[in-house]
């Protein structure tokens, strides 16, 4: 109860009479979720930095739990009298006869220790400046045809505090940071864009040891340059090669999210009731875990003071798991997987994911897009979304090439490619041994909450995907 | 509020801002969400948020807090000067002239008291109401996400060092409903909802039940077709996502930086000529509407395609300055850090086309009524997006549609734009009608 008990006094004996209030009127369980979140961003642009802005967050929500029904509250003032007040709001979910039964919590619950306890929040600005101008000079450095680049780097440290009324006590101290680089190039009329970005739970050092800005700088340019060759994309169905990493936002659209246990528990989703039952290809095992070192998306306990997990999700095409949050496991009988998780203290915790990821088969990547005759390509990847009830799950490829006798040939234009999560998987065919998790720039969006997550997946063939060109 | 917000200013000023402005924001939220007939949750409560940029000379810094007490206050002031003497000099940097500042007058009808005065249980009703219209409407209704209500009331403050200081109250509602239907082992969802700055002004809870059920039903049975280019008819809910797009190409900041496939074309015919696009930020009630921007320049009306000529940008100070015309009051940031822009009540002029001469104009094409994924490079315009829908026969609509893509080129897409519906809607701050895009490639089997 360290930095919350220091800096606002709040004792076990405060977090007690609160979770009792929470309970005043029946309800089955409450919890309390404090946040303190500090932020920093710095913007580049023009080679100028234009803007730097810091900001702090403090909340409380409280939440009651009452057979399927949620209670919710939150105060921006961490009084006990505050905090009370939002406990009794929230209790109101539950109808009985008014009561305070007596809730013990602590000790404060151990839990994994993933990432620094000081990330670059804490660290100089000097040298988050130099960050951002060095991924500028770089990027401009990099090839004469490119005529603009912004920059951005972000990071915030989130420390909470988690007391459950079954006595659970938790606290953490979770820090994230991104660097990102956008650049234009221009070849007579026409104008390209390359993105790229990284980081995850990590100090500062992660841009001077892992990846230097340097390198995000020539990613993204090298992005640009390969586009102001491409050509228009073909349409239609056909066989799609995804390259290993950051592609692996198809397992995110196609399988992740349908397998989110608030849909399956509402049988809306287009994997309901299919545990124990052949999903993907024997060749496909695909993972979710929240306890790797400094990733994006790991965390040490998820936003409900539970552990986070390695779950397997589909084991050799078989789909063996739902991810948990309590609402879900209490109602399923199952065990929560460490995968309930809020934006922050103004909502409601649902399941999420966390890394999710196919882990590597025995294929030679290369040997795999020699084997297509004529297909598509997939190196890089914009964003995807999907329709949990219809299955139906887009993404949008920002680089990619055609396949033609083996061999990449030309680059091609945007497209989205749009499947059906329960059949895509079943049509992987060759899965490569080059498994790779992508640099760090994930963020989930899920009605109306967004939260940091992280992708990964080896090279992989699918037979048959529709591809949204125009060709 | 308004003495806070000039206090801080005056702060800021004291620890060495040449300039500075103070933004405050506070609101009461309330949702509820009622699944197959009962309540499943029930939020409830409020926040508030101060920001605060400081200028020294031409260099800015921002910062936040909800921490309203005076040390939380001083935090504040101290890290946005602070932040202020390390960013760069940025000679276009800078407050709105005195002169430029300012609010519209009268009643916007932003604010109503019917919706801080409106009993939860009477909020949780209607979504139940409103879900129980779609579960009965048909028996293939089997399933459902729920029959939501939120509501939300608020304030905005903002004053600064040129002499503004104003502020306005808002308020808004919705009610959604998100039903799932499924027949012969197909499962499909859709939703509708409406949404109003007064209770009043929402429509009848039945009516949204009922809409949304029906446009699940009509998604039953939706198969692919091949793929082919035809002609591409927009129902105005997806139609308002290519006002989306449109409002994104002008938005100031993307100009400036080239990032924008309308950059540099200001004057040229870059639409069909059927298609007048306004900013309208002062109609009464829209949910663009403000008495002034976040700048503190006043809102205004600004004619943006004038029968498909690029009439106007939408700008802030910033990219105003940058691109040597004046602002729009367009500014719009949350409570901290540069203003950005957005849209006022952004939208396409109505059409002479009723909708289903619309359809009946089209031999062989497709009807889209839901769009996902996010397929749209504003730099070049290409355009890629997963669709669904009806298909269009004969003049009719025909058999559903689903897992397939629809591409273009926004360029070429705005120039196609050879329909414009008379059903001109608005549902939040963009509002189209049905339009005809007279051909795109369909990508299917």
């Amino acid at each position: 109860m360290s930095f919350f008990r220091e800096r606002y006094n709040i004792t076990a004996r405060d977090l007690e009479r609160c979770l009792g209030e929470a309970l005043g009127r029946g309800g089955d369980y409450a919890d309390l979720y404090f946040e303190y979140l500090s932020t920093s961003s710095l913007s580049l642009d023009e080679s100028l930095v234009k803007s730097a802005t810091q900001g702090i967050s403090v909340g409380c929500g409280v939440r009651v739990l009452s057979g399927e029904k949620t209670g919710y509250a939150y105060t921006d003032d961490l009084s006990p009298e505050k905090i009370r007040h939002a406990a009794r709001v929230a209790a109101c979910i539950a109808s009985g006869p008014e009561a305070s039964p007596p809730v013990e919590v602590g000790p404060a619950s151990a839990i994994h220790n993933l990432y620094p306890v000081v990330g670059a929040a804490d660290q100089d600005l000097r040298a988050k400046l130099d960050l951002v101008e060095r991924a500028d000079r770089a990027a401009r450095a990099h090839d004469p045809r490119v005529f603009q680049v912004r920059v951005g780097y972000a990071d915030q440290i989130r420390r909470l505090m988690i007391a459950a009324s079954d006595g659970r006590l938790v606290e953490d101290c979770q820090p994230l940071t991104r660097l990102s680089v956008m650049a234009l190039a221009r070849q007579g009329a026409n104008v390209q864009s390359g993105a790229d970005g990284g980081g995850g739970r990590v100090s500062l050092d992660y841009f001077q040891t892992v990846r230097t800005p340097e390198e995000f700088a020539r990613e993204a340019v090298r992005q640009a340059i390969v586009q102001l060759d491409a050509v228009e994309a073909p349409a239609g169905e056909m066989t799609v090669v995804l390259g290993p990493g950051w592609p692996g936002i198809l397992l995110h659209e196609a399988v992740g999210h349908g397998l989110e246990a608030d849909f399956n528990r509402k049988k809306v989703s287009a994997f309901s009731g299919l545990l124990g039952q052949k999903v993907a290809s024997p060749l496909c095992t695909v993972i979710d875990d929240g306890t790797m070192e400094g990733r994006r998306g790991s965390l040490n306990t998820d936003d409900e003071g539970h552990p986070t997990s390695r779950t397997v999700l589909i084991e050799k095409g078989v789909l063996k798991a739902y991810l948990q949050d309590t609402l879900s496991s209490r109602l399923l009988g199952s065990v929560p997987t460490g995968n309930g998780r809020r934006e922050g203290y103004q909502h409601m915790p649902m399941p999420r994911m966390t890394n999710t990821f196919l882990l590597a088969g025995d294929d030679d990547p290369q040997d795999i897009v020699r084997s297509v005759r004529r297909g598509l390509y997939c190196a890089t990847f914009g964003g995807g979304q999907v329709d949990i009830t219809s299955g139906k799950f887009v993404f949008s490829a920002s680089e990619s090439y055609l396949i033609e006798e083996g061999r990449l040939t030309r680059p091609v234009r945007n497209a989205s490619l749009i499947g059906n999560g329960p059949d895509v998987m079943t049509k992987v065919t060759r899965v490569g041994w080059d498994l790779e998790l992508d640099h760090g720039i994930g963020t989930c969006g899920k009605e109306g909450q967004t939260v940091p997550v992280g992708v990964g997946i080896p090279t992989i063939r699918i037979d048959g995907l529709t591809v949204g060109g125009v060709a | 509020m308004i003495e806070l917000a000039c206090d801080i200013v005056s702060s800021a000023r004291r620890a060495g801002a040449t300039d500075a402005e103070c933004t405050i924001v506070e609101g009461q939220e309330f949702s509820a969400n009622v699944r197959m007939g009962e309540v499943e949750n029930v939020k409830e409560s409020g926040s508030h948020a101060v920001g605060l940029r400081a200028l020294v000379g031409l260099r800015s810094g921002s910062a936040y807090t909800s921490d309203f007490s005076p040390a939380g206050i001083g935090k504040l002031v101290e890290s946005a000067v602070a932040l202020a003497r390390v960013t760069s000099e940025d000679p276009h940097a800078g407050l709105p002239q005195p002169e430029e500042l300012g609010a519209a007058g009268g009643d916007l009808g932003l604010y109503f008291e019917d919706i801080e005065n409106l009993p939860a249980g009477q909020k949780i009703e209607l979504a139940r109401q409103a879900e129980r219209a779609a579960l009965d409407l048909d028996p293939r209704i089997t399933n459902s996400e729920g029959g939501s209500f939120d509501s939300y009331y608020g304030r905005r403050v903002m004053a600064n060092s040129r002499g503004f200081a104003g502020q306005y109250r808002r308020s808004s509602c919705s009610l959604a409903v998100v039903p799932v239907a499924s027949d012969g082992g197909q499962m499909q969802r859709d939703y509708w909802y409406t949404l109003s700055r007064s209770f009043a002004g929402l429509e009848p809870a039945p009516e949204v039940g009922r809409r949304a059920a029906e446009r699940a039903l009509e998604r039953l049975g939706a198969r692919k077709v091949d793929t082919q280019r035809v002609a591409v008819v927009f129902d105005p809910r997806v139609a308002r996502t290519l006002l989306g797009h449109l409002l994104e190409a002008v938005n100031g900041d993307a100009i400036y930086r080239h990032s924008s496939f309308l950059a540099g074309k200001l004057g040229q015919a870059v639409a069909a000529a059927g298609v007048t696009v306004v900013d309208d930020g002062l109609m009464p009630g829209g949910f663009g509407t403000t008495p002034f921007d976040d700048e503190g320049v006043p809102s205004r009306r600004t004619l943006v395609l004038d029968q498909g000529v690029l009439r106007s940008y939408l700008l802030n100070t910033y990219t105003a300055r940058k691109l040597g015309l004046r602002t729009t009051g367009n500014a719009s940031r949350g409570v901290a850090g540069n203003p950005g822009i957005s849209g006022g009540n952004f939208y396409i002029q109505a059409g002479p086309h009723p909708p289903e001469r619309i359809l009946a104009s089209v031999e062989n094409g497709f009807y889209v009524t839901e769009l996902i994924g996010f397929g749209v490079n504003m730099v070049t315009g290409d355009y890629s997006r997963g669709a669904a829908g009806r298909w269009i026969r004969n003049g009719e609509l025909s058999f559903p549609v689903h897992e397939v893509t629809i591409a273009g080129n926004l360029n070429q897409m705005l120039v196609d734009l050879e329909m414009i519906g008379s059903d001109l809607e608005f549902r939040g701050s963009v509002g189209a009608p049905t339009v005809r895009i007279r051909e795109m490639t369909v990508g299917g089997r």
